[in-house]
């Protein structure tokens, strides 16, 4: 059935001269432009997008873990709370990420180097390199939009249904895990997901402080061998791939979310 | 005047003077790269609009070849990271017109980065903008149109007079997003190279060394564009609002 539709869907005259054209586009890039360079950087294009996977994935669950309490702080907290977790997310979503970025590095970086304590520390072989400060850089921001999202879906949950729970004798943190939290996330869950790809489309941003991603692998290619477009398209494809990717993970975490809920 | 706090602050008189106006302050380049930053956002936010405006009645009433194209023009600018897009459509855009140029016998020129930067960011605002559009067109109740057309109004004049400002209270906030992200994504031309607020920025702070004052300070300038915006577009949201039924 499902198949039906989409063979309807495809084969109708102009989308078959529109998928040859395309075919035809991408045969002659693959025939008249320089690929040549693909088995040279192989090695160092696979650590790329690792890198740039795993910055993704963990900065969204630390963006994520922040931005729970920023909204929950937001749409129910004392003001005391709620203040300064507006503050953060206004001035977070009020200032590009590239600036916070470099405040991070070359702001917070140069400070810590002028403390003895730290640099015998543990810690000071990890803080000595760029990726810490890219991590934070991209979850603080992450954290600032997705507080506001959740500010908005814990406010939409109906009061009724925690009064309801409160009257069945659920303690707050109970309330909490199986009322409140379950149906705000089913209803934020289609913005996370359009935000996790605006975040796969930050991450790029972090070569400029010398974190070697995907882009960065590009940049290096462009430089060695002068080569502009081809290293550029293809990352382009990349990072469609795995926006595509993304967004098809969220749509069936959201059919598994919407089990038993009413159109 | 201000002598108390800076003994109360030590650091604060050196970032005073740093951000002054006058030449070995730095405030004069900040304050004409956040100018720049002004020019191109307000460009590329018109530019959007206008390319938005075509996609949007391209998606609704275009053939099917037309609505195809549009699909792929804003599925790849979306999932694409802008800066790539910068960067393609920078050295693309630079080298097709020399070649142009070239072809048409005309020595080949130096795109500046204004207008090279509101090209760039316009088409990348346009991609969200149709999204934007479309989406309140649409909600429009088909009912205004045909009435509309019933008293004899052309297209245009339809479009101009019913859909327009029907529509309009539904993009507002859709589009007041879009300004603001037109306003952050200037910040990525710093890294094609143009002197904008972010690079103006990175300068300053690079050869005084005092990274917090100079970030700080562009964040502050940055925050005052975003939330002035801000205001206005809540302020032209409630001016459009007007009579229409509380929701």
């Amino acid at each position: 059935m499902n198949r039906q539709r989409i063979a309807q869907e495809v084969f109708v005259p102009h989308r078959i001269v529109m998928v040859a054209v395309a075919l035809g586009l991408v045969l002659w890039a693959a025939l008249a432009m320089r690929w040549d360079w693909i088995p040279r950087y192989f090695d160092l294009a696979v650590q790329g997008i690792w890198r740039t996977l795993w910055l993704l994935a963990l900065s969204c669950l630390i963006g994520f873990a922040l931005a729970v309490p920023l909204g929950l702080a937001q749409a129910a907290g004392p003001r005391v709370l709620a203040a300064p977790a507006r503050a953060f997310c206004t001035v977070i979503r009020g200032t590009p990420l590239l600036l916070q970025l470099w405040l991070i590095y070359f702001g917070v970086g140069s400070l810590f180097p002028q403390f003895p304590w730290i640099r015998e520390s543990e810690l000071w072989p990890y803080l000595r390199q760029a990726w810490p400060y890219a991590l934070l850089a991209l979850s603080l921001s992450f954290a600032g939009y997705e507080g506001e999202v959740m500010r908005g879906a814990f406010k939409s949950v109906a009061g009724g249904q925690l009064e309801a729970a409160r009257s069945m004798g659920m303690g707050r943190f109970a309330i909490f895990r199986r009322i409140w939290f379950p149906q705000a996330l089913q209803r934020a869950l289609p913005t996370l997901g359009g935000e996790t790809v605006l975040q796969l489309k930050a991450t790029p941003l972090v070569a400029t402080i010398t974190v070697i991603e995907i882009y960065a692998v590009s940049s290096r290619v462009r430089q060695d061998t002068f080569i502009i477009y081809e290293p550029l398209l293809l990352l382009a494809v990349i990072y469609m791939v795995i926006a595509g990717l993304l967004a098809l993970g969220f749509k069936l975490l959201e059919q598994r979310f919407n089990r038993g809920m009413l159109g | 005047m201000l002598d108390w706090l800076y003994a109360l602050w030590p650091g604060l008189e050196t970032s005073v003077g740093l951000l002054s106006l006058q030449p070995p302050g730095w405030g004069g380049n900040l304050l004409r790269g956040a100018w720049a930053s002004l020019q191109i956002a307000i460009g590329a936010f018109a530019l959007g609009l206008l390319i938005g405006t075509a996609g949007a009645l391209g998606k609704l009433h275009g053939g099917p070849v037309t609505r195809d194209l549009l699909a792929v023009y804003t599925v790849v600018v979306r999932a694409v990271p802008e800066l790539i897009l910068i960067l393609i459509l920078y050295y693309a855009g630079t080298d097709l017109l020399n070649q142009a140029l070239r072809a048409l016998g005309q020595r080949p020129v130096e795109i500046s980065g204004v207008v090279a930067g509101i090209a760039v960011l316009g088409i990348v605002q346009g991609a969200y903008a149709t999204e934007v559009l479309r989406g309140a067109i649409q909600s429009v109740p088909r009912g205004q149109h045909e009435a509309a057309r019933a008293y004899g109004m052309g297209p245009v004049q339809i479009f101009r007079r019913v859909t327009i400002p029907a529509m309009l209270p539904l993009a507002l906030p859709g589009l007041s997003n879009l300004w603001l992200i037109a306003t952050k994504d200037t910040a990525l031309l710093a890294i094609v190279g143009f002197s904008e607020l972010t690079l103006e920025t990175r300068q300053a702070a690079g050869s005084t060394r005092a990274h917090f004052t100079f970030f700080l300070a562009a964040g502050a300038l940055y925050l005052v564009m975003t939330l002035l915006s801000g205001r206005i577009f809540g302020w032209i949201e409630a001016r459009y609002r007007r009579g229409q039924a509380a929701q």
